[in-house]
């Protein structure tokens, strides 16, 4: 159990490259962090850095209090989750979970009950006689979160432990991982590229693009007040829509003004957020789900309606997802499954307003 | 081997879908085409094995007998078998041979499992050129090297000394071994020497519970490589060795059963295909686990 700090890290390969560029970072005992981000985005080396495989340019790591720069990977106490399991091919289960506990002469019984209580948790009991090769993806996944979680270390890394399962185990496996966590309570780092794992899993996310950390929050604040165009753009699916336009001064109120001559007003409690930007070009940002079908009796506040003819109905079941272009720009909307839609014939959507985000063009922060 | 399984493939593959007969067709073509290399591929390698054995189980007498048919043996008899065994210095070079290809198979294994361990996994300054510097070494013909190799021999006093084998050989064993091992250790993915990290190994725990096991069939195929060679090594003892009971089976058969212009051809024989069964049994045992090996790892462990 410990905290993990990172103070200012940077990695830089030979040639110059950067693939980290100072970042900092506190995660507390018992917390689930999640590193979200494209690749080469930089989370899987700041994973490696805090597990000791890659050394820091610059900067500190401290876990649980100290400095662990110059300490070697066994002796950190971390424990790493790798995406190819890396499970080891001439070991059964049980040796492959005993190995860590082994080279640390951990006393036999003492190995076998942590060994036995793990394989509980992870209802893996019955493949302990078995190779790695006897076991399916999700199995030989399971055995790699058993040899983590015998060894009861500070921390616990995830790189990627997902991303070589099918979709439907995936799902399983990421509810899993959840129930481990809440069960044994090790503060956790967990990578991937995944916005949904990012989301579902942490207890804070940190998201990354370009080896710096774009924001870092719980996944509710990053959904609803992303600070950067890109977070706004990288949480979410259907990610959001952005439409390039204006920021026109209407006399009474603020309107945007997009590219087809549609005039949407800026919600009466934001305009003093936006009021210095008035006159000036701005990214229209709104989710899917916040351009819908007006519906009767709707009560929300806000609702500015427009008319387009989709050119792509994607029926989903659950919803259905129209596709139109405004201007070059694609647009994306989620509606009822029992709005009737087609393609090419106009309708009119709602734009929830008080669900939308003015960008910043130049700058791509969130205004 | 691929010929018994391609066989049987494609029986049940007739059976079962007997409508597509022009992959059938084309597959028996192949078949014959394969069993007819095969054949011409036996026949060429195992005649000469087999005139051997004829030959040793004939008396001197009936060897130089020309009006017989030489492929066949009228009086059968174990006497040159018996006489290696019993006279001479076979069974001496046969013990030589022995030693130092266990010293020098021993010396390869270690030596070159370590390098390549070293050359695949630590990234070190040089560590690219002396790996391919490694392979470049064993381009270069022992007939080059038995030159200067004598001036060394002869320099530290190893004339004529079997252990000068054991310290010869290697430079033979070793380049191919950690070439080979360097190919295996290099397949062993990343993680896991990550992961063997982090449980808390250090770089001798790592190689010796990790990759060893894991490379078991590339060290197998080294081993089966290096004691071939130092086996039926034939330039170096002819160089270095002059007195019979110091040499090993290689020369020693030529220098013991030759003598002048007088071929013991029996004995000759006999003592060839002795000297042939070690390597054959090394095959047979170790081919078992090698082919194990390679199939398990095939299938993405």
């Amino acid at each position: 159990m410990a905290q993990v700090t990172l103070r200012k890290i940077v990695k830089e390969y030979e040639g110059g490259v950067q693939a980290v560029k100072g970042i900092d970072l506190d995660i507390d005992d018992h917390e689930f962090v999640v590193l979200v981000g494209p690749s080469g985005c930089g989370k899987s080396t700041t994973l490696r850095m805090i597990a000791g495989l890659e050394e820091i340019t610059s900067g500190d790591i401290a876990i649980g209090g100290s400095i662990v720069n110059d300490i070697p990977p066994r002796d950190r106490d971390i424990a790493m989750v790798f995406q190819n399991y890396a499970l080891y091919p001439h070991m059964t289960v049980f040796e492959n979970m005993a190995f860590g506990l082994t080279l640390r002469k951990f006393p036999k019984e003492e190995i076998k009950r942590r060994v036995d209580n793990a394989a509980r948790i992870l209802d893996i009991g019955t493949l302990l006689e078995r190779k790695p090769k006897a076991l399916s993806g999700g199995q030989r996944q399971r055995v790699a979160m058993g040899r983590a979680i015998v060894r009861d270390p500070k921390v616990f890394l995830f790189d990627e432990p997902l991303s070589n399962l099918d979709a439907k185990l995936r799902v399983q496996m990421r509810t899993e991982i959840k129930k481990v966590h809440q069960t044994v309570r090790t503060t956790t780092v967990y990578v991937t590229h995944d916005q949904v794992e990012a989301m579902t899993l942490a207890d804070r996310v940190v998201v990354m693009n370009h080896g710096v950390i774009e924001q870092v929050g719980p996944p509710t604040e990053l959904y609803h007040h992303p600070v950067t165009k890109f977070v706004a753009g990288f949480i979410g699916s259907p990610a959001m829509n952005f439409i390039p336009g204006r920021l026109v001064n209407g006399g009474a109120a603020l309107n945007v003004v997009l590219p087809d001559g549609i005039t949407l007003p800026v919600p009466a409690e934001r305009a003093g957020r936006y009021a210095a930007h008035a006159g000036r070009e701005i990214l229209f940002g709104i989710r899917p789900e916040h351009l819908t079908e007006i519906r009767p009796n709707d009560h929300r506040p806000h609702l500015a309606a427009f008319e387009a003819a989709p050119e792509v109905v994607e029926p989903m079941g659950m919803e259905t997802l129209l596709h139109f272009w405004m201007q070059g720009n694609e647009i994306c909307a989620r509606v009822d499954p029992a709005t009737p839609a087609e393609p090419g014939v106009k309708q009119t959507l709602a734009a929830d307003m008080s669900q939308m985000h003015l960008i910043d063009p130049q700058t791509e922060k969130v205004l | 081997m691929s010929g018994a399984s391609f066989a049987t493939g494609g029986a049940t593959a007739s059976a079962t879908y007997q409508k597509v007969g022009s992959i059938r067709a084309e597959r028996r073509r192949v078949l014959i085409g394969a069993y007819i290399a095969l054949a011409v591929f036996v026949v060429f390698f195992l005649l000469p094995p087999v005139y051997m054995l004829i030959t040793s189980l004939k008396s001197s007498a009936e060897i130089a007998d020309l009006s017989g048919n030489p492929w066949i043996v009228t009086r059968p008899t174990l006497q040159n078998y018996w006489e290696l065994l019993t006279e001479g210095n076979y069974l001496l070079h046969f013990r030589n041979s022995i030693i130092v290809t266990a010293c020098v198979v021993a010396i390869t294994m270690v030596i070159s499992i370590l390098a390549a361990f070293s050359l695949s996994r630590m990234r070190f300054w040089g560590s690219g050129v002396l790996a391919t510097g490694v392979f470049l070494t064993y381009l270069v013909p022992e007939t080059l090297l038995f030159i200067p190799l004598f001036q060394i021999i002869g320099g530290i006093g190893m004339y004529n000394n079997l252990w000068a084998m054991v310290l010869i050989y290697p430079t033979l064993t070793v380049p191919f071994c950690t070439w080979i091992m360097i190919g295996y250790f290099s397949s062993i993915p990343k993680e896991l020497d990550e992961a063997a990290l982090i449980d808390g190994a250090n770089h001798f725990q790592m190689l010796w519970k990790i990759f060893i096991p894991v490379a078991l069939p590339g060290i197998l195929a080294a081993t089966i490589f290096a004691f071939t060679v130092s086996w039926a090594q034939f330039l170096y003892p002819m160089a270095f060795l002059v007195s019979s009971e110091q040499m090993v089976l290689t020369t020693g058969i030529v220098s013991d059963l030759i003598r002048g212009d007088t071929f013991v051809w029996g004995k000759i024989m006999a003592g060839a295909l002795m000297a042939a069964l070690p390597p054959l049994l090394v095959y047979a045992f170790l081919m078992d686990y090698y082919i194990a090996g390679l199939t398990a790892g095939a299938t993405k462990g």
